[in-house]
């Protein structure tokens, strides 16, 4: 039955996409726990090292620049206003750098690059049938759910398409020049009516073939099943996690977040 | 016992005051194969979903009388009954063509193994050689049909008894190219040949399953209207049919080719003694639209019509094609030009072509060769991506006299204003809904007059003169998006041409119309060249190739 699934090109690949989902959670949960950079940084690079392992590429890691200009903006206004300690740097004002306003904006910055390079790694280029196939058979998300929103993003592509064409049109109609706001809101509606149009002929198919029949059982063409491989993940997953809070506990900066400041 | 059987049967949809289809009475054998055709609006449809068991229950529509197949009703035979409807995109329901085709047997509760053996079967059926997890996003229109039926046919394989299935297709080769209809007819026609599977097929090109079926049932307001073997209804009822819009072989159409006609002023003597100030009917016969006067159509002017030097060496061969016509001097051409979406996927290139000013253009060729993208281009809503478009001397705009910040091409259409090409480039797009921008027909019309800063009561006079000429008088408040096919197709035409645009690009603008809106088209097209306009059509239509290929542009 592989020739009817999609082919495993990395490692990564081999995990079902259900237990993917679980790694990028598990692993936002330490960050969840503690704010120090200690772990942050921990995270960060054991994230690295682990999706060079199963083959995650630069390519990939390249869609995080614009996190990174996040986390930059994150970290410097920790940096600038955070609660003050230790040494203090800069006093200007409301701003105050201090030693430790500058160790926050340090694990904020890492926590977010980290939290990014969980789920863009785990979860880009997951073939959403392959999810759907899980979320229906493993976590046992309704079928009408599940398939009904798998059906759903097949036809975005096709209201891309719709948008351009309608920005055009608008064009030869002579709306192209000013009327801005105007403009996007009758694109707006069109597509709009456009998108429950192929909505309702999508439903009508997918009746026509015998789909959400009440009372109904249904079988799955492609069976969706946890294996060894996902275990490995979510075993390497937890390692990650149990390292980085270690360090932090070890390095004595681990601070769990929802008791006071430490001083 | 007959397979399909209907006894008085009626349904209203809910919300509705008049019945969809009533007092229907009629039988079906298994293994027959029948064409259902009517005037639209005559319940074809609502028949074929009904028969689907797709139609919905009580809070959905009131149903009337009794409709059975094979002694059951149709919303509990499983997939014993299966529809194929006319557009491609939304047939096809999963991402890859395997699990499209399993889809159906899924929701039947079908065991695994059982069903990868139907789909390949169904898939080899259909002709569809494909990998089973080749993308359904990249399938041509007539693949994706094919989909459709082998899902409908893997569900017939699977189901308990195989007993012989019911093939319900609702126009399925509309939106399709000549290609895509050769391969959805000869897919239809394998299934059929076990003699055991029922095909009730809605069409207006009967040609197409001309050989295929062996009974005509035509419905009307009233019920049946006729019913039985193929030749003797169309003889019968040939003409009737023809004005309704169905596609009947042999009947000939009232419309007489470009290129047979010697000059345009000479055929119809009709067009010289016509009122400017009268609009005639669309369906006259005889009498050409007089659209001097209705879409403000100005004869062309002595400077106009001058013959210009043609600019191009390439357009000079193109040019000598047109046997004993003079050439006209071209009004846009393209020099070394290159079309495509985006900077990176360019669709086609080096292409060096002319319009002659007043000649119906007509772009050819097979699917994906960028017919479509070039037409925009031309027609100055999608930038060149190399090389020129070349608008000649007297269509361009009079330059600005106020500064602006950048100085426009004047001979590029694409850098003049939105306004600027209301009166000189038109396009009418494929999907009509596309152009719709106004809550009502009327506004639909009046839009780029006001645009063009023309007074109220102006526009108003216009507005009027439109709508009787495309029949939506009767329409004027209704909302575009509520019209019926042909009704919207008209409406796209007419707000285009309400601005008078010297240059109407027509991308498919026959596409999935009747008969009567057809030649409704075409005699409007006609009537636009006569008073000089010029006409750039795509278009994979040969009857209309046929009648308004003066000029082809072919690309491969």
């Amino acid at each position: 039955m592989t020739e009817t699934a999609s082919v495993p090109a990395r490692t990564l690949d081999r995990l079902n996409p259900v237990a993917r989902l679980l790694c990028a959670l598990l692993l936002a949960l330490p960050i969840l726990i503690t704010l120090d950079w200690v772990s942050s940084g921990a995270m960060l690079v054991l994230e690295i090292v682990a999706f060079r392992l199963v083959g995650v590429g630069f390519r990939t890691l390249r869609r995080l620049l614009p996190v990174a200009v996040l986390a930059l903006i994150a970290a410097a206004s920790m940096a600038l206003y955070g609660r003050p300690g230790g040494t203090v740097f800069v006093r200007w004002w409301l701003v105050i750098i201090s030693e430790r306003s500058l160790l926050m904006a340090l694990a904020v910055g890492l926590r977010v690059l980290a939290l990014a390079l969980a789920a863009v790694g785990l979860l880009g280029g997951v073939d959403p049938t392959d999810m759907a196939d899980g979320l229906a058979q493993i976590v046992r998300l309704p079928a009408r759910f599940v398939l009904g929103t798998l059906a759903g993003i097949r036809l975005l592509s096709l209201l891309a398409e719709d948008w351009r064409s309608l920005g055009l049109a608008r064009r030869a109609r002579g709306l192209g020049d000013h009327g801005r706001l105007r403009r996007f809101f009758s694109m707006v509606f069109a597509l709009l009516v456009l998108a429950i149009r192929r909505g309702t002929k999508l439903a009508t198919a997918m009746e026509v073939r015998g789909f959400g029949a009440a009372g109904r059982q249904r079988t799955w063409a492609r069976e969706s099943r946890l294996g060894p491989a996902d275990a490995v993940g979510l075993g390497l997953t937890l390692v990650i996690d149990a390292v980085s809070l270690t360090a932090a506990v070890a390095a004595g900066t681990f601070w769990f977040i929802w008791t006071g400041v430490p001083d | 016992m007959s397979l399909v059987e209907a006894s008085g049967w009626g349904w209203r949809y809910a919300g509705r005051r008049a019945w969809a289809i009533r007092d229907l009475d009629l039988t079906i054998d298994a293994g027959e194969r029948v064409l259902l055709l009517g005037a639209s609006g005559a319940g074809k449809s609502t028949l074929l979903l009904a028969l689907a068991g797709v139609l919905g229950g009580s809070d959905e529509g009131t149903e009337a009388g009794r409709l059975l197949v094979d002694g059951q009703h149709p919303t509990r035979l499983a997939g014993r009954v299966g529809m194929v409807q006319q557009d491609p995109d939304s047939q096809a329901v999963l991402a890859r063509i395997g699990d499209d085709v399993a889809f159906g047997c899924e929701n039947l509760a079908i065991p695994r193994p059982a069903i990868w053996r139907e789909v390949r079967r169904s898939l080899d059926a259909v002709g569809l050689g494909l990998p089973l997890t080749h993308p359904t996003h990249a399938l041509s229109g007539g693949q994706k049909q094919r989909l459709a039926i082998a899902g409908l046919l893997a569900m017939q394989g699977a189901a308990a008894e195989r007993r012989p299935g019911v093939l319900l297709l609702d126009e399925p080769t509309a939106n399709l190219d000549p290609t895509g209809v050769g391969e959805v007819r000869l897919a239809i026609e394998h299934v059929l040949a076990d003699r055991r599977t029922t095909l009730i097929v809605v069409e207006h090109h009967v040609d197409v399953w001309q050989d295929l079926i062996d009974r005509v049932i035509v419905l009307g307001p009233a019920g049946l209207v006729a019913d039985g073997d193929p030749a003797a209804v169309f003889s019968a009822h040939g003409r009737e049919l023809a004005d309704a819009g169905v596609w009947v072989p042999g009947v000939p159409l009232p419309v007489v080719p470009r290129h047979q006609r010697t000059r345009p002023e000479n055929v119809n003597p009709a067009h010289e003694v016509a009122d400017p100030g009268v609009t005639q009917p669309l369906q006259n016969p005889v009498t050409p639209i007089p659209l001097t006067g209705v879409v403000g159509v100005r004869p062309p002017t002595g400077g106009d019509s001058v013959a210009q030097p043609l600019q191009n060496p390439a357009t000079a061969l193109e040019m000598a094609g047109i046997a004993g016509v003079r050439p006209p001097a071209p009004i846009l051409h393209t020099e070394d030009l290159a079309v495509g979406y985006a900077a990176g996927a360019v669709v086609q290139s080096d292409i060096n072509v002319a319009l002659p000013r007043g000649v119906s253009t007509v772009i050819t060729g097979p699917n994906g060769v960028g017919k479509s993208t070039l037409a925009l281009t031309l027609a100055g809503l999608l930038p060149q991506l190399t090389g020129h478009v070349v608008a000649s001397e007297p269509l361009r705009p009079p330059p600005a006299n106020r500064r602006q910040r950048r100085v426009p091409d004047l001979a590029d259409p694409h850098d003049w204003t939105s306004a600027q090409l209301l009166t000189r480039l038109g396009t009418v797009f494929q999907e009509a809904e596309h152009q719709f921008v106004a809550a009502t027909v009327r506004d639909e019309l009046a839009t780029g007059l006001a645009t063009l800063r023309w007074a109220g009561a102006r526009i108003a006079a216009r507005v009027d003169e439109l709508l009787a000429t495309l029949h939506l008088a009767d329409l004027a408040e209704a909302n575009p998006f509520t019209l019926s096919g042909g009704e919207k197709r008209r409406l796209s035409v007419g707000s285009i041409l309400a601005g008078g645009p010297e240059i109407i690009v027509l991308d498919e603008p026959t596409f999935g119309q009747d008969r009567t809106t057809w030649i409704d088209l075409v005699r409007l097209i006609m009537s636009l060249l006569d008073v000089g306009r010029t006409v750039v059509s795509v278009t994979h239509d040969r009857a209309f190739l046929a009648v308004l290929g003066e000029h082809r542009i072919e690309l491969s």
